[in-house]
């Protein structure tokens, strides 16, 4: 297998326990480039802990993850985004007291001089505040004032916000856990339409959701889990709705 | 940039009338605590023909020097959503180890730099046994600490004031360049390593982001561990420093110094506007709250107002300032939504 036609991300007999319960018992999903990846199951299914041994929050039992081919490790949130993997929490993870370029470059500002240790380097300022106006722009993101606190915008805008933030650093793979949950429909609209951009820039894109409506639209492919395995995999089309249903609820499995 | 100019075309100036006043209305409401200490002076200098003596000026920055130190650290600490109640009797066991060393060798550089070794020390424990010891919450930690610099300080001097300090401290606290203090030359010349701190340096986007959300700092690979410790350090420093300024204009080390100093730099922090819930503050506004207690205190003085109602003074001024502060923000989110709905 050469590079250019791996999967941006698999991940391979993942395995995790807490204690005595399995929350992984060995679990196969590749995320391939320009495509949108749905992640299906019930709560407790393993979603948030496959996610979150992706993203070094946790770490894997056992298992493989290879990113174009190769194995990598993310033992830390920190060395999953420098491998180019951006995550969008259900929370968001925003600041609301900062503007949306210091959302943007929070853990990850651009500095000036290199010889300085880190913490007390000058931020360079205008430097991010035009690097987020360019990318918000590209990604169609409106905001009418950039130096507005997160805080006191709207639910779509900090999900755009969180959204974009993601995409402007994902170089592979951009997760997103629950992207429509908290939104009203036209609101969701707009993130669905900024997932598929996403897609668009040749990104490998996770879905995690419960909304089936919107990963019908959306998924190019759907793994559906449940009790820690892959229990199914298929393209997600309306006449075969009732069928991922019952994978995940695990009515005639 | 092309951007930029894109989003304007996008985003066509709506202003009208009625938000231009609204704007100006918030511009006021902004530099409210500014504004409160501006009528403050002027009553103060109506009511008394001394208030505007070179020589009483100089009195208020001196008496001010003191809650302006610890405040700007002060501010830092509760931008991180924290607080430090230690620092009133930090400054006590500082300035007794000032005085102690003085005593014994007598050399000002070793002194000044016993009292600043103190306070740093002190502020390491409280943020390294906040952090690493896992302590609930900073409240308990620097409680705590009151009680023990306090007792440290009264056991060292057997309770009694030491008298002496050499000549450098009590330079930078008592004296002055004409009228003007050297102390309140040192609270502006701290004022501004504060403002570089937190405006221009990645530190101090830090200690904004741990105070805004300590969660998404930690997934953003900030170490907020070492911010958090860093801001305790600082106001220990702080401490030190404001004990050089304290035990200079005294000359001399005591127990007792600095009781309820903790209090009246939170206050001006709180005057400042700056939120408990951490993110927010300014270092400009903290120093108005500082010198606002520092005026209402000398003008209470010189009107020879009863000393037992300036706590009742400055306490309704930290209400009637917070409550600007709710209404500015009540403002403010309306006008942002009002902009938002336009767009």
């Amino acid at each position: 297998m050469t590079a250019s036609n791996a999967p941006a991300l698999s991940v391979r007999g993942a395995t995790k326990r807490f204690g005595a319960v399995v929350a992984l018992g060995g679990v196969d999903i590749e995320a391939r480039r320009g495509e949108v990846l749905a992640l299906l199951g019930d709560n407790g299914a393993g979603k948030s802990t496959l996610i979150k041994c992706i993203t070094g929050v946790h770490r894997l039992d056992s298992g493989t993850v290879e990113m174009d081919g190769a194995p990598v490790d993310a033992g830390s949130p920190a060395a999953a985004r420098a491998l180019g993997i951006e995550t969008v929490y259900q929370d968001l993870a925003l600041f609301d007291n900062l503007d949306p370029a210091a959302n943007f470059y929070a853990g990850r500002e651009l500095t000036t001089p290199r010889w300085l240790p880190r913490g007390l380097r000058l931020v360079r300022r205008r430097a991010m505040a035009e690097a987020t106006a360019v990318v918000l722009h590209r990604l169609e993101v409106g905001m009418a004032d950039l130096t507005t606190p997160v805080g006191l915008m709207s639910g779509g805008q900090r999900q755009a916000i969180a959204v974009a933030r993601a995409a402007a650093f994902a170089t592979k793979v951009v997760i997103l856990d629950e992207p429509t949950a908290a939104l009203g429909v036209r609101e969701s609209r707009h993130v669905l339409d900024l997932i598929l951009r996403l897609r668009a820039e040749g990104l490998a894109i996770i879905v995690v959701s419960h909304a089936m409506d919107h990963v019908m639209e959306i998924a190019d492919r759907a793994v559906v889990m449940r009790r820690g395995r892959t229990v199914g995999e298929l393209i997600p089309r309306p006449e075969n709705k009732e069928q991922i249903v019952s994978l995940i609820v695990g009515g005639n499995g | 940039m092309t951007s930029d100019a894109a989003e304007r075309d996008a985003y066509p100036d709506t202003a009208s009338p009625r938000r231009d006043a609204a704007g100006l209305g918030l511009a006021a409401l902004r530099v409210g605590p500014a504004l409160m200490v501006l009528v403050v002076v002027l009553a103060a200098g109506a009511l008394s023909p001394v208030f505007f003596t070179t020589r009483n000026l100089g009195n208020v920055l001196s008496q001010t020097a003191v809650i302006a130190i610890l405040a700007l650290a002060q501010l830092l600490v509760i931008v991180t959503r924290g607080i430090d109640l230690s620092v009133g009797s930090t400054l006590a066991l500082s300035a007794v180890v000032g005085a102690m060393m003085f005593g014994s060798i007598g050399s000002g550089p070793l002194v000044v730099l016993a009292m600043l070794a103190t306070g740093t020390a002190v502020g390491a424990v409280n943020g390294a046994l906040l952090v690493w010891g896992r302590l609930p919450h900073p409240f308990i930690m620097t409680l705590a600490m009151l009680s023990i610099a306090r007792g440290l300080a009264l056991w060292l001097s057997g309770g009694q004031p030491i008298s002496g300090m050499p000549t450098v401290v009590q330079q930078l606290g008592g004296g002055s360049i004409g009228w003007f203090p050297y102390s309140a030359f040192l609270v502006i010349g701290l004022a501004l390593l504060t403002l570089l701190l937190t405006r221009a340096m990645v530190w101090g986007r830090w200690i904004f982001a741990v105070g805004g959300n300590p969660d998404a700092a930690r997934r953003a690979a900030i170490p907020v561990n070492g911010v958090v410790v860093s801001v305790y350090v600082l106001s220990g420093l702080a401490a030190g420093i404001a004990a050089i300024v304290n035990a200079g204009r005294l000359n001399g080390g005591s127990p007792t110094f600095g009781e309820l100093a903790e209090l009246d730099a939170i206050a001006a922090v709180v005057i400042g506007g700056a939120s408990f819930h951490g993110g927010r503050g300014h270092v400009g506004n903290a120093l108005v709250g500082a010198l606002m207690i520092g005026v209402i205190r000398n003008a209470m003085n010189l009107l020879d107002v009863n000393a037992f109602l300036q706590p009742i003074v400055i306490g309704v001024v930290i209400l009637l300032a917070v409550e600007l502060d709710v209404v500015r923000g009540r403002l403010e989110e309306r006008l942002r939504i009002l902009q938002v709905v336009r767009s």
